[in-house]
């Protein structure tokens, strides 16, 4: 279970440059669950991803991952209970690495790394049986630098690399927008496979409403650094795309309306 | 011919000079300058352990942990206090010059009369080639016990790397070598990439160090400025090995920085041969690599430039 409480992010806090990127987020997510993360750019969506993950240190609030508190855990000790996919396919997986190597790197995740050999033929085995689970030739493939391949392949054994040893979360950020739409559904589908089997606790960023719609149990819109809807159970399997861009629409009116009535104020009283 | 078999043993001792540069320069993309120290830091620390009588043997592996140490240092700079790689480097490296001058206590300490790992080998080759044999190599005659260095050296070098690419496929060796692909990845894996530079830049100045301990023994002195150069010698060394070696699995590489190393000393000594003055030899060195470095993309440019025409 991941619960947050309060959590404050800004940066460059004192210039004139200040964002205020997570302003009192507070937000638990049950064990199984599988929660879609919306917002406009700049919402603060993957901030709050990376705030979980650690790759910054939050200004205030707690995180508590399965009863344990990582809120000041540096993020190499955070990936102990959390399997991460990054936006950008070149980001998860090391190029000039072999797939075989590559693989085995996830496979001691958050784990002791000592003098034996990585490429052990125990673990060889393994992964040949895990890379075949994908269909894409890639089992013979085990030597060839991870590099060579398309960010859709690379996407794919990143999943399963993060997966590989069952997180406490799995956390993807928005993991399939550099990715073609016939790819980007492939993934999509190896994603709602691996988290279902698994029955992991997922945390996913997304752009697509479409995804959000289709995938998971829950959807949280995220806006202007605060969590302004949250859908869950019943009434997000109502959820439709029309209908999360009405609401995106109604936020964005909201936003013209403060400035409109700080203008007016302005023409009255400055 | 005694020339030669000379020239490819100071080639096997700077491959380990290049092995290490591999290590920082390619494996961990860190520009690493402390090399100019660490080099004459080995030296330095051999050379004064054996006038001081200890064992060459344990005076060479005292150099090497020496070297790590100025390595951790310059890792440990640039990753606790965020200071960029090449000036962390130029720190270390400069207060090395100081330290080198206090462990040698002058600027330059003689070991000829001394007993080093050469002069062990030499004792080698009197007792099973007889005292000053002389060997017939494909028509040329030459001392054995310069034969005999050169064997020793050559499996020095083979043990070395051998040991590198052993460490850099275990769990750990290969969790380093993640480190200097893609920092995010290994550390969303749970790896500290900050242990993992310090160490990787240890390494490499372990070994830069053991190469420059023994070349002082074999050359006979250690000189507080022997180290200057050996960072572009080193990668010269590394460029020339990948431009012989197109495959990059892990052995090959490292196979090519030692050939690499050897061979561009072979180019040196046939350059000084030819009458090239010494005095040009370092800003011909730094030429070779320059143009090592900008050649690739000039090519790719005109190849682009014909394509379109």
């Amino acid at each position: 279970m991941l619960e947050l409480s309060n959590l404050y992010k800004s940066f460059n806090s004192g210039t004139i440059n200040e964002v205020n990127a997570l302003q009192d987020v507070s937000l638990t997510i049950e064990d199984g669950s599988f929660v879609c993360v919306l917002g406009t750019n700049g919402s603060g969506k993957s901030t709050l991803l990376n705030a979980v993950a650690g790759t910054f240190i939050t200004d205030n609030g707690t995180i508590m991952l399965n009863g344990i508190n990582i809120t000041r855990l540096p993020e190499h000790k955070r990936a102990r209970q959390i399997g991460r996919v990054f936006q950008n396919p070149f980001s998860g997986t090391a190029a000039a690495m072999s797939i075989g190597e590559n693989l085995a790197l996830a496979a001691k995740r958050g784990k002791k790394r000592g003098l034996s050999q990585v490429l052990s033929s125990s673990i060889l085995r393994a992964l040949k049986e895990k890379v075949k689970t994908l269909n894409m030739g890639l089992e013979d493939r085990l030597d060839s630098p991870i590099g060579k391949l398309s960010g859709g392949q690379r996407q794919a054994l990143t999943l399963l690399m993060s997966s590989w040893l069952k997180p406490d979360l799995l956390l993807l950020d928005e993991h399939t927008a550099a990715l073609d739409p016939k790819t980007a559904g492939k993934v999509i589908e190896l994603t709602e496979q691996i988290v279902t089997e698994g029955k992991l606790t997922t945390l996913m960023v997304t752009h697509s409403m479409q995804q959000a719609v289709n995938l998971g149990d829950r959807i949280i819109m995220m806006h202007q650094g605060r969590i302004r809807y949250d859908f869950r159970g019943e009434e997000k399997k109502r959820m439709k795309v029309p209908d999360l861009l009405f609401l995106f629409d109604e936020l964005r009116r909201k936003d013209q309306i403060d400035k409109r009535v700080a203008e007016l104020l302005e023409l009255e009283y400055v | 011919m005694t020339l030669l078999i000379g020239s490819i043993t100071i080639g096997l001792i700077m491959a380990l000079l290049a092995l290490g540069i591999f290590i920082s320069f390619r494996i961990f993309d860190f520009p690493d300058i402390t090399a100019e120290g660490s080099f004459t830091f080995g030296a330095a620390i051999a050379a004064s352990l054996i006038v001081a009588g200890i064992n060459p043997v344990a005076a060479t592996a005292l150099a090497f942990v020496g070297g790590m140490l100025a390595g951790a240092a310059t890792g440990f700079i640039h990753t606790r206090f965020k200071i960029n790689p090449l000036l962390s480097g130029i720190l270390v490296m400069t207060a090395l010059y100081s330290v080198n001058l206090h462990v040698m206590g002058k600027s330059n300490v003689p070991l000829l009369s001394q007993n080093t790992l050469f002069t062990w080998f030499e004792d080698f080759s009197n007792n099973i080639s007889g005292k000053d044999a002389m060997v017939n190599l494909i028509g040329w005659s030459v001392p054995a016990r310069d034969l005999w260095t050169l064997c020793f050296c050559l499996l020095i070098i083979i043990a070395c790397s051998l040991l590198l690419l052993w460490f850099f496929r275990t769990n750990i060796g290969t969790a380093m070598r993640a480190t200097g692909d893609n920092d995010q990845m290994i550390r969303a894996l749970g790896v500290n990439t900050k242990v993992m530079i310090i160490a990787g830049v240890a390494l490499s100045n372990g070994f830069i160090a053991l190469s420059g301990s023994m070349l002082a023994q074999f050359q006979g002195f250690a000189d507080v400025q022997m180290g200057i150069g050996m960072m572009v010698w080193g990668l010269a060394s590394v460029i020339i090995g990948e431009a012989l070696i197109s495959e990059n699995s892990l052995g090959m590489v490292i196979a090519g920085a030692v050939v690499g190393a050897v061979l561009f000393r072979l180019l040196v000594a046939i350059a000084l041969r030819w009458g090239m003055n010494p005095n040009d030899l370092k800003l011909i060195t730094a030429a070779f690599v320059f143009i090592a470095l900008v050649l690739p993309g000039i090519m790719k440019k005109t190849k682009k430039i014909k394509l379109i025409h």
